[in-house]
C-alpha cells in the first residue's frame, strides 16, 4: 500500500455546523433576538404591566411615556402590554401551522419522491393546483367556508404552506434516491422503511430545517395579513395585524398605535428569514430562493 | 432568429396539457369551495337580511338544490360558456363584476412590477457579482428585511408619511387612468411602490441565486479566459443564461400581483380584485369568491404559460432542440 | 532550447491555510509541449491557472514569477498583473481549452458566436470578418460543413466536435501559448486520439507552445517533450519525456510509471477452470428507457439483446464506450431497472423477478467512491447494514461488529476505522469499504460498475490487486465493467464488447486481444495511447509488448 499512502488525504477534522453557524455574526444576531423575542411571548403574562384589555378611556391615545413604553390606543390599552401578549398568539399560530405543513408536505414529498411513479405523478398535480393559487387567497378562501378564529387561521395557513414543504421534500428525496449510497441500499435489499430512516431522512432533514425557518418567517407575515383583514385572530384576543387595523383609522393623530406592533411583525419575520438563509449556507448551501417566491403579498 | 416548429410545438404541448390538467383541477377545488361550507351556504350569505322568497330565488339560481355530479358538470360547463353565476349581493353576474375589477388591477400590477424590476435586477446581478463582499451582505440583509415586512404596514408607512404627514400624494382611492391620467398617476405612486418593493425583495434574492449559479459555470471561465470585457462576461454570458430562471420568476410575481394583491389594495382603497376578493369573504358572497379565485388562477396559468413560451424562445436548447 | 515563451520561476499559491502550490519552476519554448502530470490534488491545474492569470478562488495569496514574451516581443510578468494587462494577454497571448466541452461552452451562444468575440476583442475585426474566420478555423479544427456549423449551438455538437469548437476558440487569434487543462478526460477514448492529433497538427502549423495537464501518464507520453512530475504541490521531478519513462530518477515517478496500466503489462488472471458450471445466464436483454430532454421526453434504447454467460471463479469484462448500455446491464441485474424483454438466471434463480432476500446473492460496487457511502453514516453502519438486513454474521450487535472488523480485515483496512465517516477517508480507502460492503453480503457474484475508474493509478492498482486476490482466495466470480481495455486485460477471463447497446464482440481475453475481429474492437485497441512515448527513439516499436 506504500503507493496509496502518498495520496491519503489527511483525515479532515469534522467541523461541526454549528461552529460554521456560529462565525456568521447575522445569524447569531438572529439567532439571539429570536430567543429574546421567544422568551418575551412565554413571559409576557408576568411581564406585561396592564392586562390586554385593561380599558382607560381617560387614558387614550397617549404617546409613549415612562409609563406606556408603547403609547396607548384608542381605548387607553397599554399597546407594550398587548404587544407582547400578541406575540405568544402569532408565534403559536406560526409554529402549529407550519409543524403540520411539515408533517403533512414533508411526508407526502418523501414519500412521492422516494416512490416515484404513478403516486408521484398524481400528487405531484395535485400540488401544483394548490400552487396555482396565490397564498393569501387560498388561506382566505378557506378562512370563508369555516368561521375565523384562531384554529382557522392555523388550518388555513398550514394547508397553503403544505405544497411548498412536499415540494422541497420531494426534490431531495428524489436526489437522494437517486444516489449511489441509496442504490447500495437498494441493490443489497434493505428494505424500503429502513432506506428512508437510515439514508433518506437524515441526508433531506437540511433543506427542510432551513424551509421551517423560512416558513415561519411567512407564516408569522401571513398571520397578521389575515387578522390585519379581520379574518384571523378575533378581538378582543390581541394580535399584531388586528392592532394595525385599528391604527389605520388614527394615522395623523397616534403614529405609535401602527409602529410598535407593526416593528414587532417585521423583526419576528426578519429574524426567522436571517436564521434560515444562516441555515441554507450551512446545511444546503446549493437549495433555490424560488420557493420565496410563492409568499404572497 | 432560427426556430425549429416542431420543438417549439412539442414543447408548448406538452405545457399546454399539463396546464388543462391543472386547471381542470382548479375548477374541481373551485367547485369544491361552497360544497364544503358547512350548513347552508345561501342562508349563511343572506344572515339578517333572511326572506323565504329571496331564499328560494337564490338558491335555486345557485342550482344548489341539485344533485352534486349534476351541479358539478353545470359549473364545468358554466365555466367554459363563461358564465360564473350571481353574486348572492346583489344578483349582478360573476363575470361583469369580475371583468369590472380587473382593469384597476392591471393599472396597478404593471407599475408595480416595473419598481420591482428596477429594484431587484440592479441589485441582484450587483450583489451576486459581489458575492462574500460588504455590498452583498448588505444587498442580502436589505433584501430579507424587504421580504419580512408587512405589506400592509409597510404601506400605512407610506400613507403617513407621504399623504398625512408631507401631504405630497393622495392617502388612497382610485381613478381609471383613461378618465384622468395625472390624477391616476399620483394616486398609483403609492400602493405601486408597496407593492414593488416587496416583489422587488423577493426578486432580489431570486435573481441573486439564480445569477451565482451561472457565475460558476464552466463557460464563464471560457468567457473569462478569452479576456473579453467585464462587461461582456457579464451580459453576453452571465446574465444571458439567468435570464431563464428571472423570467420564471418574474412571470410568478405578475401573477401573484395581477391575482390581487389583497392587503395592499384594502389598504389604499384600491377596487381591484384583490379587494373584491376581501368584501366577498366578509359578506360570504361565494360565487364571486368562486369566481375570483377561479379567475385568478387562471391568470396565473396564462403567465405561466407566456413564460414558457419566452423560454421556448430564448434557449436555443427547446428552440432547436 | 531557444527562448522561453512562458518562464515561471518559484510559484507559490494558498488559499486560506493551506498550501497548495510550493515553489514550481518551469519554461516552455514556441512550438514545444510541456505536460504536467500527478494525481488529484497534486496541485498541477492551480500551478497552471495561477501561472496565467485565471486563478479565480476567493482568500488565494500567489507569489513568484510567470512572465511571458508576447508575440510583440515584450515580457509580461502575469503574477499580480492588473485585469487589463490580464484581458489583453488572455485569448491573445494565450488560449485555454478546459475538460469538460460540454460545461465549457456557453449553452445560449452559437459557436461561431463564441470564436467571434475573441477576434473582436483583441484583433478589432468586425463582425463579418470575425465570421469568415471563425468559419475557417472551425474548418482548420476537423468540424464537416464549416459554414452551417458556425450557426450551430453546442447543443448540436457531439462531444468531440465541442471540444474541436473549443479548440477553435483557443486558437481563434494565434496565440503563442495553449494551455490545455485534461483536454480529453471527459471524452471516449477513440476520440481522445484524434483531439490528441488535432492538437499535434495545429501546434507545428502554427508553432504553438503548448502546456498540457493530464492524470494519465499514456496521454501525456503522447503530446510532450518535457514533463513536470507534479505531487502535494511541488515539482519532483521536471525532464524530457524520454528521460522520465526510460530512466525515472524520483520514487514517485517510478511507482507513477508502475501503476499505470498498459496493455500486456500482466499477462492477465490466473487461468480459470473451463469445466466450472455457469452461475449466471444472461438472454435477449433489452432495455428502453425515457430520458428528460428540455423539450420533452424521448426513448433510448439503452441495451438490445444482449446475451451472455458467466461461469463460476471467472471475470468476465464488459467494455465499451459512454452510452454503449454497460452500465444499464449491470442496473438491470441488480434490479435498479426493469428490462423490457429477456432473461436472467443467477442457478436456478429468476434474477429479474428476484424476492428482496435474493437480493443477497449478487453485489455491487459503483464507481464513484465518493458518492457510494452514505455522508452520514459510519463505516460500521454502512457494513453491518447488509448483515442485518438478511440475518448474517449472527444476531448480536456485537458479533456484527466482529464481522464488519472481519471484513475490514478482508479489504486491507485496520479496524479501527470502523468508527470513521466516509469524508474521513481517501478514494481508495472508501472503495475498500464498498468492496468490504459488497463482501458483507457472501454474495455469488459480484458486479464491478467502473470500481476503480475514480481512483488515481497507483491507488486504482492496489485495488485491483486486492480484487484479484479475494477472487483467489475466495473464488469470487466478478462481472467487470470498464471502459479501460488494458485493465480488463489484467482482470478478465471473457470481454463482451458493447457499442450502442449491442454486443459486438465477445471472446475469451486472450483470443480478443491477440486477435480482435471486429473493426470496433480493433478502433477501441488502436486509440489506447501507444505504452512508449511518442517521442521516443525509434517510436512505437522499442517495447515489443505493445507493438502493434
Amino acid at each position: 500500500m506504500s503507493a496509496e499512502s502518498l495520496t491519503v488525504e489527511p483525515a479532515t477534522t469534522r467541523f461541526s455546523s454549528w461552529r460554521l453557524l456560529a462565525s456568521n455574526p447575522v445569524t447569531v444576531a438572529s439567532i439571539v433576538v429570536l430567543a429574546l423575542i421567544i422568551a418575551v411571548a412565554l413571559l409576557a403574562p408576568w411581564l406585561a404591566p396592564y392586562g390586554a384589555n385593561e380599558i382607560n378611556v381617560a387614558n387614550q391615545l397617549q404617546p409613549p411615556s415612562a409609563e406606556h413604553w408603547f403609547g396607548t390606543d384608542d381605548l387607553g390599552r397599554d399597546i407594550f402590554s398587548r404587544v407582547i401578549l400578541a406575540a405568544g398568539t402569532s408565534l403559536t399560530i406560526a409554529f402549529a401551522a407550519v409543524g403540520f405543513a411539515l408533517l403533512v408536505g414533508g411526508g407526502i414529498g418523501i414519500v412521492s419522491g422516494y416512490f416515484g411513479g404513478p403516486t408521484d405523478a398524481v400528487l405531484m398535480r395535485v400540488v401544483d393546483i394548490m400552487f396555482a393559487f396565490p397564498v393569501l387567497l387560498l388561506a382566505l378562501a378557506i378562512v370563508a367556508i369555516f368561521q375565523p378564529g384562531i384554529p382557522t387561521t392555523i388550518i388555513a395557513i398550514g394547508v397553503v404552506y403544505t405544497p411548498i414543504f412536499a415540494r422541497v421534500a420531494r426534490g431531495s428525496a428524489l436526489s437522494v434516491r437517486t444516489s449511489p449510497f441509496v442504490q447500495v441500499s437498494q441493490t443489497m435489499g434493505t428494505p424500503a422503511v429502513s432506506i428512508l430512516g437510515r439514508h433518506v431522512l437524515p441526508n433531506i432533514s437540511g433543506p427542510l430545517i432551513v424551509q421551517t425557518s423560512l416558513s415561519l418567517a411567512f407564516a408569522i407575515l401571513s398571520e397578521a395579513a389575515l387578522s390585519f383583514l379581520g379574518l384571523g385572530v378575533q378581538p378582543p384576543d390581541p394580535s399584531w395585524g388586528g392592532m394595525i387595523f385599528t391604527a389605520q383609522g388614527f394615522l395623523g393623530l397616534a403614529w405609535w398605535m401602527a409602529i410598535f406592533p407593526g416593528a414587532a411583525i417585521f423583526v419576528t419575520a426578519l429574524a426567522f428569514n436571517l436564521v434560515g438563509d444562516g441555515l441554507r449556507d450551512v446545511l444546503d448551501p446549493r437549495q433555490r430562493t424560488i420557493i420565496e417566491a410563492r409568499r404572497t403579498a | 432568429m432560427r426556430v425549429s416548429l416542431g420543438s417549439v410545438a412539442r414543447f408548448m404541448g406538452t405545457r399546454l396539457l399539463s396546464s388543462a390538467i391543472v386547471l381542470f383541477g382548479v375548477v374541481v377545488v373551485v367547485f369544491a369551495l361552497i360544497q364544503l361550507v358547512p350548513g347552508d351556504p345561501v342562508r349563511l350569505a343572506l344572515g339578517t337580511r333572511f326572506d323565504q322568497e329571496a331564499y328560494d330565488a337564490l338558491r335555486a339560481a345557485s342550482g344548489l338544490d341539485r344533485p352534486l355530479v349534476e351541479q358539478f358538470f353545470s359549473y364545468l360547463g358554466g365555466v367554459l360558456t363563461g358564465d360564473l353565476g350571481v353574486s348572492f349581493r346583489n344578483g349582478q353576474p360573476v363575470v361583469e363584476i369580475l371583468l369590472s375589477r380587473l382593469p384597476a388591477t392591471v393599472s396597478l400590477a404593471i407599475p408595480g412590477l416595473l419598481i420591482a424590476l428596477l429594484i431587484a435586477v440592479p441589485a441582484g446581478i450587483f450583489s451576486a457579482l459581489h458575492e462574500g463582499k460588504v455590498s452583498d451582505g448588505i444587498v442580502r440583509v436589505a433584501s430579507q428585511a424587504g421580504v419580512s415586512i408587512p405589506d400592509f404596514w409597510l404601506g400605512l408607512l407610506l400613507i403617513s408619511l407621504f399623504a398625512v404627514r408631507l401631504g405630497w400624494l393622495p392617502s388612497s382611492g382610485y381613478v381609471p387612468i383613461a378618465t384622468d391620467p395625472a390624477q391616476w398617476l399620483r394616486q398609483v405612486v403609492l400602493p405601486a411602490t408597496t407593492v414593488g418593493i416587496v416583489a422587488g425583495a423577493i426578486m432580489t434574492r431570486y435573481i441573486r441565486a439564480a445569477v451565482l449559479e451561472v457565475a460558476h459555470a464552466g463557460f464563464v471561465r471560457t468567457a473569462v479566459s478569452k479576456g473579453l470585457a467585464p462587461g461582456r462576461v457579464t451580459f453576453a454570458h452571465i446574465v444571458r443564461n439567468a435570464l431563464v430562471p428571472v423570467l420564471t420568476i418574474t412571470g410568478i410575481q405578475l401573477a401573484t400581483i395581477l391575482g390581487g394583491v389583497i392587503v395592499v389594495e384594502v389598504v389604499f382603497a384600491w377596487p381591484g380584485l384583490g379587494r373584491l376578493v376581501y368584501d366577498a369573504v366578509a359578506a360570504r358572497d361565494y360565487p364571486v369568491i368562486q369566481g375570483a379565485v377561479l379567475l385568478i388562477a387562471m391568470i396565473f396559468l396564462a403567465v405561466n404559460l407566456v413564460v414558457d413560451a419566452l423560454y421556448a424562445l430564448v434557449d436555443p436548447r427547446i428552440r432547436l432542440a | 532550447m531557444s527562448e522561453p515563451l512562458l518562464q515561471v520561476d518559484d510559484l507559490q499559491v494558498a488559499i486560506g491555510p493551506a498550501d497548495i502550490v510550493r515553489g514550481v519552476s518551469f519554461a516552455v519554448a514556441p512550438g514545444e509541449t510541456l505536460g504536467i502530470v500527478g494525481e488529484s490534488g497534486s496541485g498541477k491545474t492551480m500551478t497552471v491557472l495561477a501561472a496565467t492569470g485565471l486563478l479565480d478562488a476567493p482568500g488565494r495569496r500567489i507569489s513568484g514569477s510567470s512572465l511571458l514574451r508576447t508575440t510583440s516581443g515584450e515580457a509580461v510578468q502575469l503574477t499580480g498583473a492588473s485585469p487589463r494587462t490580464l484581458r489583453r494577454v488572455h485569448g491573445g497571448q494565450i488560449g485555454f481549452v478546459f475538460q469538460d466541452p460540454s460545461t465549457s461552452l456557453n449553452p445560449m451562444l452559437t459557436i461561431g458566436r463564441q470564436i467571434e468575440e475573441s477576434l473582436e476583442a483583441h484583433r478589432g475585426l468586425t463582425r463579418r470578418a470575425a465570421r469568415s474566420k471563425a468559419t475557417e478555423l472551425l474548418d482548420a479544427v476537423g468540424i464537416p460543413q464549416p459554414e452551417q456549423r458556425v450557426d450551430s449551438y453546442p447543443h448540436q455538437l457531439s462531444g468531440g466536435q465541442r471540444q474541436r469548437a473549443m479548440i477553435a476558440i483557443a486558437l481563434a487569434c494565434d496565440p503563442g501559448l495553449l494551455i490545455a487543462d485534461e483536454p480529453t478526460t471527459a471524452l471516449d477514448v477513440t476520440t481522445q486520439a484524434q483531439i490528441i492529433d488535432l492538437v499535434r497538427e495545429l501546434q507545428s502549423a502554427r508553432g504553438t507552445a503548448v502546456v498540457w495537464i493530464s492524470h494519465d501518464l499514456g496521454v501525456i507520453g503522447q503530446v510532450a517533450d518535457d514533463v513536470l512530475v507534479m505531487a502535494t504541490g511541488s515539482v519532483v521531478e521536471h525532464r524530457p519525456i524520454t528521460e522520465v519513462y526510460y530512466h525515472p530518477q524520483h520514487d514517485y515517478t517510478r511507482q507513477l510509471l508502475a501503476a499505470r496500466p498498459r496493455l500486456g503489462k500482466t499477462a492477465g488472471p490466473p487461468p480459470a477452470d473451463p469445466d466450472a458450471d455457469v452461475l449466471l445466464e444472461v438472454r435477449n436483454l433489452d432495455v428502453r428507457f425515457p430520458v428528460a430532454t428540455p423539450s420533452g421526453r424521448s426513448m433510448v434504447h439503452a441495451v438490445n439483446d444482449v446475451s451472455f454467460e458467466i461461469r463460476r471463479g471467472t471475470t468476465t469484462a464488459l467494455v465499451g464506450e459512454s452510452g454503449s448500455g454497460k452500465s444499464t446491464i449491470a442496473n438491470v441485474l441488480t434490479g435498479l431497472l426493469p428490462p423490457r424483454a429477456g432473461t436472467a438466471e443467477l442457478g436456478t434463480l429468476d434474477l429479474l423477478h428476484a424476492r428482496r432476500a435474493d437480493r443477497r446473492r449478487i453485489a455491487m460496487v459503483f464507481q464513484d467512491p465518493f458518492a457510494s457511502l452514505d455522508p452520514r453514516r459510519s463505516v460500521a453502519d454502512a457494513l453491518t447494514e447488509p448483515l442485518r438486513t438478511h440475518g448474517l454474521g449472527g444476531d448480536s450487535a456485537a458479533s456484527r461488529e466482529e464481522r464488519a472488523i472481519e471484513l475490514l480485515e478482508q479489504v486491507g483496512l485496520p479496524a479501527e476505522f470502523r468508527l470513521r465517516y466516509p469524508h474521513e477517508l481517501s478514494g481508495g480507502q472508501r472503495q475498500r469499504v464498498s468492496i468490504a460492503r459488497a463482501l458483507a453480503l457472501e454474495p455469488e457474484i459480484i458486479i464491478l460498475d467502473e470500481a476503480t475508474a475514480s481512483l488515481d493509478v497507483s491507488v486504482q492498482a492496489t485495488v485491483l490487486d486486492l480484487l484479484a486476490e479475494l477472487q483467489k482466495s475466495k473464488g469470487l466470480t466478478y462481472l467487470f465493467i470498464a471502459h479501460d481495455l488494458a485493465i480488463v486485460q489484467q482482470m478478465s477471463h471473457n470481454v463482451l464488447v458493447l457499442r450502442d447497446g449491442v454486443v459486438v464482440e465477445a471472446a475469451d481475453a486472450e483470443t480478443l486481444f491477440a486477435d480482435p475481429i471486429h473493426d470496433y474492437t480493433k478502433m477501441l485497441l488502436a486509440a489506447i495511447p501507444p505504452d512508449a512515448p511518442r517521442a521516443a527513439p525509434g517510436g512505437f516499436s522499442e517495447d515489443p509488448a505493445t507493438d502493434r
